[in-house]
């Protein structure tokens, strides 16, 4: 707890003015989307980097404490549990495929099983046969990690709205968010259209399948779909969608190839920064140019769009907390990895106990920050009536909603 | 305010024009109705103002036309956007955003309004229209009163000049469409903004016109006072005609207007008496339904009710949006969901008592058919012809059978032409054919009027009129007061999933004001509810004077 105390009291320069500028801080309220994905992001990059799974599977806690903690009743922050469904399959493919596929190197078998002969073209593949728990172990700790990683990013998902993600896209790039959005919003009314479409076939007594059948619901369907977006279309115009600026040739071709090569950039560096093995200046100095090239093209193209932004997510100390918390979780992984290698990707053979170093705890409590340094999101229940005129209160005395195992690394590094 | 000078549109070279030679000016602040039949032009006209014809729907425009000083050649409907706010007939469809809030801020953040002013002209424009509780909600939960006023509240942040609305009450039921209209001439009047308005039911709207443009369907553009244009006009609202029958001028257009010109019309009723509504019918009902339950998650759509129907009766089924109307005829129909009760359909001579939930979709047909709200959902094939030989087909008919029925219920209508070039009474009447091929003994239809103008309507009552004297069972759901008025026999009321009221019409029609037509309202205490109706009493009264 001291560590979070510690960040407040910088934020708040003036230690008079303390405690007003930490309540009107803390009113409840969405928080920047691109502090959640920095923040989530950081997570992801730290779980790439390890394959303990001590460490792992407290990323997976912090992960979810903070949704648990922060998220709306929104539909898509409900979606978590499902990440973490698909968290547990990943894991579960990645150890019966080793079982069925992977040789059965290892000393401690665990149990025989006939092995299934292939034919000659096929050496090289060994269906069942032994199984030993080298081999077992290294299929869970891989899956693992993909698992961590996909649930960090399921749970900005959770924790930002994806289309308030979309609406702080910049300027150049409003005309795909806005395809975006209306794709998404399409989605569930094409859905509609083709179980009313369905539904009033019946009343024709057509119950048929095969072609005649998808010929009788696809028409309507396509019909009412292009009505739709014909009246969405004459909508948008008289609203005054695409009102532009008039910007020379030659800016347009340079702000094209700013943003391409920009973002070319950006993927590279990414990928250097995720592949351990690739040389250094793949990683954060390509990224950064990238970025830099980039925002420099977008800005430019930004000019030729006029419009501006209602209550636009306004980028705070609190977001820069939230997305520090998430950069500090992934550096001070990396620090661990320089410092002590072979503790971040424990040896299967021979089997090894996994251990945790205080390094690596630090990470976990900074990955853990967000659960209570965030604002509370808006309409959630903590946060309602009796909390509302007493926030300095709520924040001292955070509900153990939590679950009490996985709170433990973050409240005491 | 609108200026249109010597305006002609043509869509291609070789049909007529939806739009000749119209001249006309709309001053700043009036309330100004276009009225017209379906397809004479309405929306043209009104697409025009902002620029979406010819920009957005292709065709060429001849003459031009300004708004606030600013041609419509020049100007496409973006940039027209400061000025002239058009909300369409589907407020759903023209939704960007998802929630209430960000759909009021959109056109603003087109325009590149300052935050601190979309801010302020948020929550103005929320309190406004009566909004303020719904700021956070899903567009797509809303109701469609509701979302209707969302719709005109989007366009009214960006403070436009003119308001264009293109039939903005025809899907709501009378409560709501009262919420809409009366968010309108507030804006008339306490806003002083130009209000540019298309309507079908007249009856609704016209007492609040300053004017009104009428399209014959020619191409001209009759331009004047309300009063003195309907009185020249084939399609006008009971009021106007009953106006036209006593000989009053100017005619009235509200009901406070008729009651106070109808003191001696009411003398003259005095004497007579509306004919009695049709005996209760002494015979076993065609449908039966008994305790029908149908859920759907959070909300209980019918409660447990029971529904008779008779033979040769017109039944109309009515009750704000939401309250189970369609769930009910679908569950009687046995399509859709029905998770209690039982439904019995005696069709008498040699069939056997049946439940059409029991049977295929194929012989369910044969007992009850439905009309569903959206017919064209049932269409599919490329023409008019190939639709009835399908029909023909599925139900075993004779070769020719759908389409003689069809020729009987719209006559002339060109059997080359594609479902969706029809108009919505034609496409509605092809419908029905189509059902009615499969001679079920009880038909029901949701929403059949929608869309359609005075004449349409009329033809629809000859046309179900037919129906029931032919024998068959008919029930058709509706918010048209008017429509109710001159074609059912029998009201049911449902509100949250109950019957509430059940009689004949006049006894359901009288009881309450929501439900009164115009004619009751001025006429009253006398239970007249038709022009047909005083028509027929006054009839005789005049020939020996």
């Amino acid at each position: 707890m001291t560590e979070h105390r510690d960040g407040v009291d910088a934020a708040a320069a003036d230690p008079e003015r303390g405690p007003r500028h930490w309540s009107a801080a803390r009113l409840p309220r969405g928080l920047h989307p691109g502090a959640w994905w920095l923040w989530a992001l950081g997570l992801a990059t730290a779980a790439s980097h390890t394959t303990n799974p001590l460490l792992l599977a407290l990323l997976v806690a912090v992960a979810a404490l903070t949704v648990l903690r922060r998220r709306t009743d929104a539909p898509w922050a409900l979606a978590f549990r499902m990440y973490l469904v698909l968290g547990a399959v990943i894991i579960a493919m990645r150890v019966v495929f080793r079982i069925v596929f992977g040789g059965g190197q290892g000393e401690h078998l665990l149990v025989s099983l006939p092995e299934i002969p292939l034919p000659e073209w096929a050496a090289g593949i060994r269906l069942f046969g032994p199984v030993a728990v080298e081999q077992v172990l290294g299929g869970f700790y891989d899956g693992l990690r993909l698992a961590t990683m996909l649930v960090c990013l399921g749970a900005a998902n959770a924790l930002a709205n994806p289309k308030r993600l979309l609406k702080a896209v910049p300027g150049a790039l409003y005309a795909v968010g806005t395809a975006v959005v209306v794709a998404l919003s399409v989605a569930p009314q094409l859905v509609e259209s083709v179980l009313r479409v369905r539904r009033a076939r019946r009343l024709r007594g057509a119950t048929g399948r095969g072609m005649r059948a998808l010929r009788g619901i696809a028409l309507p369907v396509l019909a009412d779909a292009l009505d739709r977006s014909l009246a969405l279309a004459a909508a948008m115009d008289s609203r005054g969608y695409g009102r532009t600026a008039a910007v020379p040739a030659g800016q347009r071709a340079a702000t094209g190839a700013l943003v391409l090569g920009g973002l070319v950039g950006v993927c590279a560096g990414t990928y250097g920064l995720l592949d351990s093995t690739g040389s250094g200046y793949l990683g954060l100095p390509m990224l950064l140019a990238g970025l830099v090239v980039a925002v420099t093209g977008m800005l430019l193209a930004g000019r030729r769009v006029r419009r501006s932004r209602y209550r636009p997510d306004r980028w705070r100390s609190a977001e820069l907390l939230v997305a520090g918390c998430g950069i500090a979780a992934a550096a001070l992984t990396l620090l661990a990895g320089s410092v002590a290698p072979e503790l971040l990707y424990p040896p299967v053979s021979p089997l090894t106990w996994p251990e945790v170093t205080p390094l690596m705890l630090l990470a976990v409590a900074a990955a853990a920050g967000p659960a209570w340094l965030a604002p509370p999101p808006p309409g959630s229940p903590s946060t309602r009536a009796p909390t509302a005129g007493t926030p300095v209160n709520a924040v001292a005395a955070p509900t153990r909603t939590g679950d009490p195992a996985t709170s433990v690394p973050g409240g005491h590094p | 305010m609108i200026t249109f000078d010597r305006v002609t549109v043509r869509y291609s070279d070789d049909g007529p024009p939806p739009l000749r030679e119209v001249s006309l000016r709309v001053e700043e602040g009036e309330l100004c109705l276009v009225a017209g039949r379906t397809g004479a032009g309405k929306s043209t006209l009104l697409r025009a103002i902002n620029g979406l014809v010819p920009h957005f729907t292709g065709g060429t425009l001849y003459g031009s036309v300004t708004v606030d000083g600013r041609d419509t050649r020049r100007h496409p409907p973006r940039d027209l956007a400061d000025v002239v706010g058009v909300v369409g007939q589907d407020p759903l469809s023209g939704f960007v955003t998802d929630t209430v809030e960000e759909e009021l801020a959109y056109g603003m953040e087109q325009l590149a309004l300052p935050a601190a002013v979309m801010r302020k002209r948020v929550e103005e424009t929320l309190d406004l229209l009566g909004i303020a509780e719904l700021r956070h909600r899903p567009l797509r939960t809303l109701s469609g009163g509701q979302q209707q006023r969302v719709a005109i509240g989007a366009v009214l942040t960006s403070h436009p000049r003119v308001l264009v609305l293109d039939e903005p009450t025809s899907a709501l039921d009378p409560t709501a469409a009262e919420d809409v209209l009366a968010a309108v001439t507030r804006l008339v009047h306490d806003l002083g903004v130009t209000v540019v308005l298309a309507e079908h039911r007249l009856e609704r709207v016209v007492q609040y016109a300053d004017r009104l443009l009428y399209l014959p369907g020619d191409g001209r553009v009759v331009d004047g006072e309300p009063a003195a244009v309907l009185a020249g006009v084939d399609l006008a609202p009971p009021l106007v005609e009953l106006g036209r029958l006593a000989g009053w001028t100017p005619l009235p257009l509200s009901v406070r207007d008729a009651r106070r010109r109808a003191g001696a019309l009411r003398q003259r009723l005095a004497a007579t008496a509306p004919p009695d509504p049709p005996p209760a019918p002494g015979t076993a009902p065609v449908l039966a339904a008994r305790k029908i339950v149908v859920r759907y998650p959070g909300t209980v759509a019918v409660a447990g009710l029971d529904l008779d129907l008779h033979r040769g009766r017109v039944v109309a089924l009515m009750g704000r949006n939401g309250s189970g109307k369609s769930s009910l005829l679908w569950a009687v129909q046995g399509s859709g969901p029905r998770h209690r009760g039982t439904v019995t359909v005696d069709a008498g001579i040699g069939r056997d008592p049946v439940d059409p939930k029991q049977l295929s979709a194929g012989q369910a047909r044969r007992h009850v058919g439905l009309v569903p709200q959206t017919p064209g959902d049932l269409l599919y094939l490329e023409t008019v012809d190939a639709e009835c030989r399908q029909a023909d087909r599925e139900t075993g008919a004779a070769a020719g059978a759908c389409r003689s029925l069809l020729d009987r219920l719209a006559p002339g209508l060109p059997g080359d032409r594609h479902p969706r070039d029809l108009s919505e009474g034609q496409r509605l009447a092809l419908v029905l054919a189509v059902q009615l091929t499969a001679a079920p003994p009880v038909v029901l239809l949701d929403e059949p009027t929608r869309g359609l103008d005075y004449l349409a309507k009329r033809q629809f009552v000859a046309l179900i009129r037919g129906l029931a004297a032919a024998g068959r069972a008919v029930v058709v759901a509706t918010h048209d007061v008017e429509l109710v008025a001159i074609l059912a026999d029998r009201v049911v009321v449902m509100a949250d999933g109950d019957i509430v009221a059940d009689g004949t019409t006049a006894e359901v029609m009288l009881a309450s004001p929501a439900f009164a037509p115009q004619v009751a309202k001025v006429l009253a205490p006398a239970p007249w509810l038709t022009v047909e109706q005083v028509t027929a009493a006054l009839g005789p009264a005049r020939e020996p004077a």
